[in-house]
């Protein structure tokens, strides 16, 4: 895609771990346009996290990366650490899934905002201060003069995600990650801090990923949807097209297997037999396939790479794809 | 209480459970009373904090209440101590969030299958590894696999799978689940849903489904309330439930969903607002403090359950239907 | 059916095998402590001179075939008086932490798990235990009772329980809130059972690897306490009485301090290498990603 803020390119992350080398990120290609939003769908060790922590540049310390990740027209893997640290938080941005452990217990709130702002800004104490309590009183915070003074815990899990997503938005970035930002949370706070994160990036003009394991989170707010399996991306589409027509057994699976208000009590699930393959064992073929219905032939010899379907955005790994009019 | 119910298997009479932290007293569970019929599914729904695990720990006698009875199968195990209590507990069975946390990580999993046999006194060590084999084959575990194995070799949903055999090694005639799958990846959940489903069929089960998530409780209750603050705002049959729900909380819980469907935009109704501490409660109704029908009534008045449908029962005063 | 159909097979040959490299520092801990163990084990076995024969034509003497370390002040064998000095550091270095990992554990996982007045009269008898000055108490207690191994051990023993009484508390309230204890309870099993089955194996090894760490500090502590003349009774030798008994002619022959310092300085730190190793292999989730 020409004109990407962020585009990940060919991206490989390796961890070694006791049990030998686990690949979590398995060439994956990906890209966001400024403005638009990308949800990154996938269950818990597909590597949905590890992605964004490689394009955040914030790995741990042993993974290896291969690949290109650019931003903005410069590879961020060959940047020197001063000069990521300067893009991080100021044209890039985090919001956690948990924000009672993203934001630092001993010190107040204010004095975390005013920092971030100060470190990347240049205002003097009392136009940083201003800014503090706008972007509180943005994010939906009520008296933010007041809780400024505050500390992580006096506040609500909601709360205090708010504070996170303000701290996140303090510099104007032009990119803002949100890794599962309301798993932790409520339903009904969920739908408040979705709904908030949907605002600032339409006020903004700002890019966003959204990660998370539950596609009725990506559903309504992303205009691309990316789901992961076992460190690869199998399935790509715009929003709408996605949830017209779902090619990947994967992504049909995974929706059917949601309980859904509108079916009767009782009425057996869909469930997904089996089990995400151990990602330190890595399989000859399709990763799903010992999981799918539709396996057969060379699902179990060969890898499926992520191609095309009828429009040229719509892409998907999978040699018997769910035709086009059936399912979902 | 009115409620449903012919035959109740349990039966929740106004319990109050308070506790403090800190100095602070927290009325986590204010004034409850529900009825299970035997071979239901009676789903518990609400948010963080709400007092819906309280009140499953209550129910077992794992926290102490501070005024109600709990009636199973006619015994108040309120007033029970000892060795009653422990015989009681044998037939009521708890099955846990985190299924990993819920399995000692330095006993083998035929040892832990096994321990509720042990603890009941079945002293045939034969007859202890045919149940386990029995109940671990029971819930899709190869016995012969997995008996000599830690906790730790296996994933969050074969630990689940094993905390449930623990838990039905024994028979019980009454499980409450809490939470049992949060914990879980969506494609995992659906398998322990259905595998709840079954042993429900398969043993004769009565069940106390809690959980945060209304998709989930409805695919698996027959019927259904919903407790915000510690006190109950609505109990009524799933489907009608989920149809026409008659409490504002009810509605609100409903609409927060996210659908997996783009073409249903995301309400924007939800109102801001986040519910107030269990410590101090408001007066009247709790949920006033975020409902758009509050009016001066809600705050002097404390709502009393009252039959809105057949079988349906609201606490409020300015109900949906 | 539908939901029965986890798949097993592929993991069944795959046991997960702890593959960790141990290193260098660990097996040379481990020789030292055998080569120590055995020693003095064997003590009375091996052809060593009488560690108490004095010979006072040769005090002092250099290292020779006769004297592999040397003789010290009073021309006693340095050697057999390291090796027999080796006995009593060692038993009072295992049964002291033995006495406090016993009831200190006891105390605090019972003090963890019932919590309440018991905990507080628990945790306010060790505080005032451990308010009182050790030094004062071994000396008082050495002076009443006499000095002896078994007094030594005993007082080292009683001042290592409100440390173990710590560890093991501190280990059972975390685990206390674990839901598989509370599932013991929802079971009905019993108080006991509870402490025994359920968090006593828990709570082992974190005490264990404590207790190794208070085997190395007791080891040092009685070498302090005879270095001051309050350990073990002479002729009796012991690696502190002979450290301080080496004082008196650091000028001259400063090898008959060193020698012992550095035996036990060896076996401290072999102690302590051992103990985190151990930890670090025996927690059940480093298997686990």
């Amino acid at each position: 895609m020409s004109g990407a803020l962020l585009s990940v390119e060919d991206a490989v992350v390796d961890l070694p771990t006791p049990r030998g080398n686990l690949r979590a990120v398995d060439h994956v290609d990906l890209a966001v346009g400024a403005g638009k939003t990308l949800g990154i769908v996938g269950e818990s060790g597909c590597g949905k996290t590890m992605l964004s922590r490689a394009v955040l540049q914030l790995l741990p310390k042993k993974a290896k990366l291969s690949g290109r990740v650019m931003f903005n027209g410069q590879d961020l893997t060959t940047l020197s650490a001063e000069k990521l640290r300067k893009l991080r938080g100021r044209s890039l941005a985090v919001v956690f899934q948990d924000p009672m452990t993203s934001l630092n217990p001993v010190l107040t709130i204010g004095t975390q905002l005013i920092e971030t702002i100060q470190e990347h800004l240049e205002l003097d104490l009392a136009q940083a201060r201003q800014r503090s309590i706008e972007l509180l009183a943005a994010v939906g915070i009520p008296a933010p003069e007041q809780r400024l003074a505050q500390y992580p815990h006096q506040l609500s899990g909601g709360m205090r995600q708010r504070v996170a997503i303000a701290i996140a938005l303090s510099c104007e970035p032009q990119l803002l990650i949100a890794d599962e930002p309301t798993t932790a949370l409520d339903v009904t706070i969920q739908a408040q801090i979705l709904d908030l994160l949907a605002r600032e990036q339409q006020r903004r003009h700002m890019a966003m990923i959204i990660i998370t394991h539950d596609l009725g989170v990506v559903a309504g707010r992303t205009d691309e949807v990316a789901v992961m399996y076992a460190g690869r991306v199998v399935e790509r589409a715009p929003t709408p097209a996605l949830f017209k027509q779902m090619r990947m057994p994967y992504t049909e699976a995974l929706l059917a297997a949601l309980p859904k208000l509108d079916v009767a009590p009782h009425t057996p699930l869909p469930a997904i037999s089996g089990r995400p393959p151990d990602p330190t064992r890595p399989m000859k073929g399709c990763s799903f396939s010992p999981r799918c219905r539709y396996s057969a032939g060379r699902c179990t010899t060969e890898k499926p790479r992520l191609s095309p379907a009828e429009t040229q955005e719509h892409l998907y790994a999978c040699f018997h794809p769910i035709a086009a009019g059936v399912g979902a | 209480m009115l409620q449903a119910a012919s035959d109740p298997l349990m039966k929740v009479e106004n319990l109050v459970v308070e506790y403090s932290v800190g100095g602070k007293t927290i009325h986590a569970v204010s004034d409850v009373s529900l009825e299970i019929a035997r071979g239901e599914t009676l789903g518990l729904v609400g948010e963080s904090g709400c007092g819906k695990s309280t009140l499953g720990r209550a129910v077992l006698q794992l926290r102490q209440a501070v005024s109600g009875k709990v009636l199973f199968d006619g015994h108040d195990l309120t007033t029970l101590k000892g060795e009653p209590l422990r015989k009681m507990r044998r037939r009521v069975q708890l099955i846990f969030q985190d299924p990993i946390a819920s399995l000692n990580p330095r006993r083998r999993i035929g040892d832990i299958v096994a321990e509720p046999l042990v603890i009941a006194g079945v002293r045939d060590p034969e007859e202890r590894a045919r149940r386990v084999s029995d109940v671990l084959s029971a819930v899709g575990l190869d016995p012969a696999l997995v008996s000599g194995r830690l906790p730790h070799e296996f994933s969050g949903g074969q630990c689940q799978r094993i905390c449930i055999a623990r838990s039905l090694v024994l028979n019980p005639e009454f499980v409450i689940c809490d939470e049992p799958v949060s914990a879980l990846d969506v494609s995992i959940r659906a398998q322990i849903l259905n595998l709840l489903e079954e042993m429900k069929a398969r043993y004769g089960l009565t069940l106390l489904f809690i959980a945060h998530d209304l998709a989930v409780v409805k695919a698996v209750s027959d019927r259904v309330a919903v407790m915000y603050l510690g006190r109950l705002c609505e109990v009524g049959p799933s489907e009608q439930l989920f149809a026409r729900p008659a409490h504002p909380y009810t509605a609100l819980l409903i609409e927060a969903i996210p659908v997996p469907d783009p073409d249903v935009r995301p309400t924007q109704s939800v109102p801001v607002g986040e519910p107030p501490s269990p410590i101090a409660p408001p007066s009247g109704c709790r949920f006033r403090t975020r409902c758009p029908r509050a009016d001066a009534r809600c705050a002097g008045e404390v709502p009393e359950l009252r039959v809105v449908a057949p079988g349906q029962f609201a606490a409020c005063h300015h109900p949906l239907i | 059916m539908a939901t029965l159909e986890l798949s097993l097979e592929e993991e069944a040959g795959a046991t997960p095998v702890r593959r960790r490299r141990l290193g260098m520092l660990f097996w040379f801990a481990i020789g030292w402590m055998v080569l120590v163990f055995a020693v003095a084990i064997f003590a009375d076995l091996l052809p060593l001179p009488s560690p108490t024969d004095m010979d006072m034509l040769e005090r002092r003497a250099p290292i020779s075939a006769e004297h592999w370390l040397g003789t010290d002040g009073l021309g006693r064998d340095e050697l057999s008086r390291l090796i027999y000095g080796a006995r009593i550091s060692l038993i009072v270095g295992l049964c002291a932490p033995m006495i406090g990992v016993t009831i200190g554990g006891a105390l605090g996982m019972l003090a963890g798990y019932f919590r309440g007045r018991f905990e507080s009269f628990v945790v306010g008898s060790m505080d005032v235990l451990l308010a009182f000055p050790p030094l004062i108490l071994a000396l008082a207690v050495t002076a009443y009772l006499g000095q002896s191994i078994f007094n030594l051990t005993y007082i080292l023993g009683v001042l290592g329980i409100p440390a173990f009484m710590r560890v093991s508390r501190a280990a059972t309230l975390t685990l206390a809130r674990r839901e598989f204890v509370i599932a013991a309870q929802a079971l009905g099993a019993t108080h006991a059972r509870i402490l025994l089955r359920e968090l006593l194996p828990n709570v082992l090894l974190p005490l264990l690897a404590f207790f190794l760490l208070g085997v190395a500090v007791t080891i040092v502590v009685e070498g302090s306490l005879s270095f001051l003349g309050l350990g073990v009774p002479p002729p009796i030798s012991s690696w502190g009485s002979m450290i301080g008994e080496g004082r008196e002619s650091l000028d001259v022959a400063p090898m008959l301090a060193f020698i012992p310092a550095i035996a036990m300085f060896l076996t401290v730190l072999a102690f302590n290498l051992i103990g985190d190793t151990m930890r670090a292999l025996t927690d059940p989730r480093q298997g686990a990603l």
